[in-house]
């Protein structure tokens, strides 16, 4: 082996884990449950939500970080499919860590959301009704939140040891040779956050 | 006389690479605790026992605490008396390799930064820093580093007649315009003095120091106080959502400079402030899994214990 040697063990996720779900920080209990992907009934308890709300997810959503978003962007422009329809979906601004043997997948926590600013309003424009990661989003994004009736949830940023334990099932769906930065499809349960961006522009992140 | 020979580096790396990524250092998590005191009953509160739970599981399931493994920072300090067998270097970086494999870490790498940006896949090469120092040690200490800290890491290159009120207003702009993006509570790291490229490796190599060990000099050591009470002001607060706590601590390294310089780096280190180290000697390895002392950082003497 040389230090050129950049293959050594290959990254193959595996299409399809399966874990047993686990319970969530009992630091959110009593939060708001919310369903994914958002049909009417859910857009309207996510129009309730406030910034400073806490919540917890349910359902399915997808993982797309830099290099994904700017695939997923550059399809839509050029009119081709997308790895997954966007309408009603959320995506999680996040890169696993690689799943050890047993476990749905490996640590995953959010990334910084800024990166994706300049893509989410064009997301939004198709469909896109939610988001998860960490940090503060710009003006921009905060228009398309607010114009498109969507959200911007935080998740706590570090944390990707417990919130990995609420992922019950990861699908690689698109992109896998981007390695972490590939989309996956997961399924969670009692996935943390605390609304950042509400569907009235209110944000988390201005303090008075 | 004996010899430190490439294989028990390689072997040395992969651990410190595994147990840096699972497993929080004593003192991040003291000073987690204590914060979490702080907070009392809160949404920031609620963040910090979550941050607790979280370490607890990484280091109970030996899992990442962060999916965001890093770009692995390797510091060696070598004895002058070492003799060692085969190639340091690449001992280092096969090491790095095998840990992100075996340890079912994230590889975050990308092999060119301008135009390809093609994932290496073992999270290889880290970055290597070699100091020579008394003695026939080696000894390696193991930093993975996130970019969500490091992207809001900052350095300025101020004159003179900004002293040391410009240092502290430029390490304020920074946390601030940090918030969120960097994961607090963060441990701030300042390197003052040299030129840019000194100040900005003082700024990474005072992120070694445990928490609760000030800078000997006692000027320095009142800045780092000052700057950590009026961070905590801010209230930024763990997650960026508002709190009390913002920084866990402050430190600062300092080298002389030129008369018409002052340079300031800002290193922003994440909660997840992970760290390993590693004592070898010839024939004997001795993971402490632990911090060298101060005096291996600088030549400069022991820090005082305040913890």
């Amino acid at each position: 082996m040389s230090a050129d040697s950049r293959a050594i063990a290959p990254e193959h996720p595996q299409s399809v884990h399966r874990h047993a779900a686990s319970a969530q920080s009992s630091s959110w209990a009593g939060a708001k449950e919310i369903r994914m992907p958002f049909d009417d009934e859910t857009l309207k308890a996510v129009a309730e939500l406030r910034a400073g709300d806490k919540a917890l997810l349910y359902g399915t959503m997808y993982t797309a970080r830099d290099a994904a978003h700017k695939r997923i962007v550059n399809a839509l422009s050029e009119g081709k499919p997308l790895p997954f329809e966007v309408a009603g979906q959320v995506i999680y601004y996040a890169g696993p860590c690689p799943a050890p043997p047993g476990k749905a997948i490996g640590s995953l926590g959010p990334t910084t959301s800024g990166r994706m600013d300049p893509y989410a309003p064009i997301l939004m424009a198709n469909g896109l009704k939610g988001m998860v990661g960490k940090g503060e989003r710009s003006q921009e994004v905060k228009d398309a939140i607010v114009k498109h009736g969507a959200v911007y949830f935080v998740a706590v940023g570090g944390a990707g040891a417990l919130l990995s334990r609420t992922v019950t099932e990861a699908t690689v769906v698109a992109y896998p040779e981007l390695g972490p930065e590939a989309v996956y499809r997961l399924q969670v349960s009692g996935f943390p956050v605390v609304v950042g961006i509400d569907s009235r522009g209110n944000d988390v992140y201005i303090r008075n | 006389m004996g010899y430190i020979d490439a294989e028990s580096v390689r072997k040395t790396v992969r651990d410190l690479c595994i147990q840096a990524c699972t497993v929080l250092p004593d003192d991040v998590l003291s000073a987690l605790r204590r914060s979490r005191d702080a907070e009392g009953k809160s949404l920031a509160g609620d963040i910090m026992d979550m941050l607790l739970e979280n370490a607890e599981i990484a280091a109970g399931e030996k899992v990442p605490i962060c999916q965001d493994t890093g770009l692995v920072h390797v510091f060696l300090d070598l004895g002058r008396d070492v003799t060692m067998k085969g190639d340091l270097f690449q001992a280092v970086v096969e090491g790095v390799a095998l840990g992100y494999t075996e340890g079912y870490l994230r590889k975050s790498v990308v092999d060119d930064p301008l135009f390809d940006r093609v994932n290496t896949k073992d999270n290889s090469p880290p970055v290597i820093h070699l100091e020579l120092v008394p003695g026939s040690d080696l000894t390696i200490t193991v930093m993975p580093k996130g970019t969500g800290s490091e992207n809001m890491s900052r350095l300025a290159m101020l004159t003179p007649a900004a002293g040391p009120e410009g240092v502290k207003r430029f390490v304020l702009d920074t946390v601030k315009n940090a918030g969120a993006n960097a994961c607090p509570p963060m441990i701030v790291g300042v390197g003052v003095g040299g030129m840019m490229d000194k100040a900005a490796y003082l700024a990474k190599r005072a992120l070694l120091r445990r928490i609760g060990e000030r800078n000997p000099d006692d000027r320095v050591a009142a800045l780092e106080t000052e700057l950590l009470r009026e961070i905590n002001e801010l209230g930024i607060g763990p997650a960026g959502l508002g709190g009390s706590t913002t920084a866990l601590w402050v430190a600062i390294e300092t080298y002389p400079t030129h008369i018409g310089a002052l340079p300031v780096a800002v290193n922003l280190q994440c909660h997840a402030a992970r760290r390993a180290t590693a004592v070898l000697r010839p024939e004997s390895v001795s993971c402490e899994w632990d911090l060298p002392k101060r005096d291996a950082l600088n030549g400069k003497g022991g820090g005082k214990d305040e913890r």
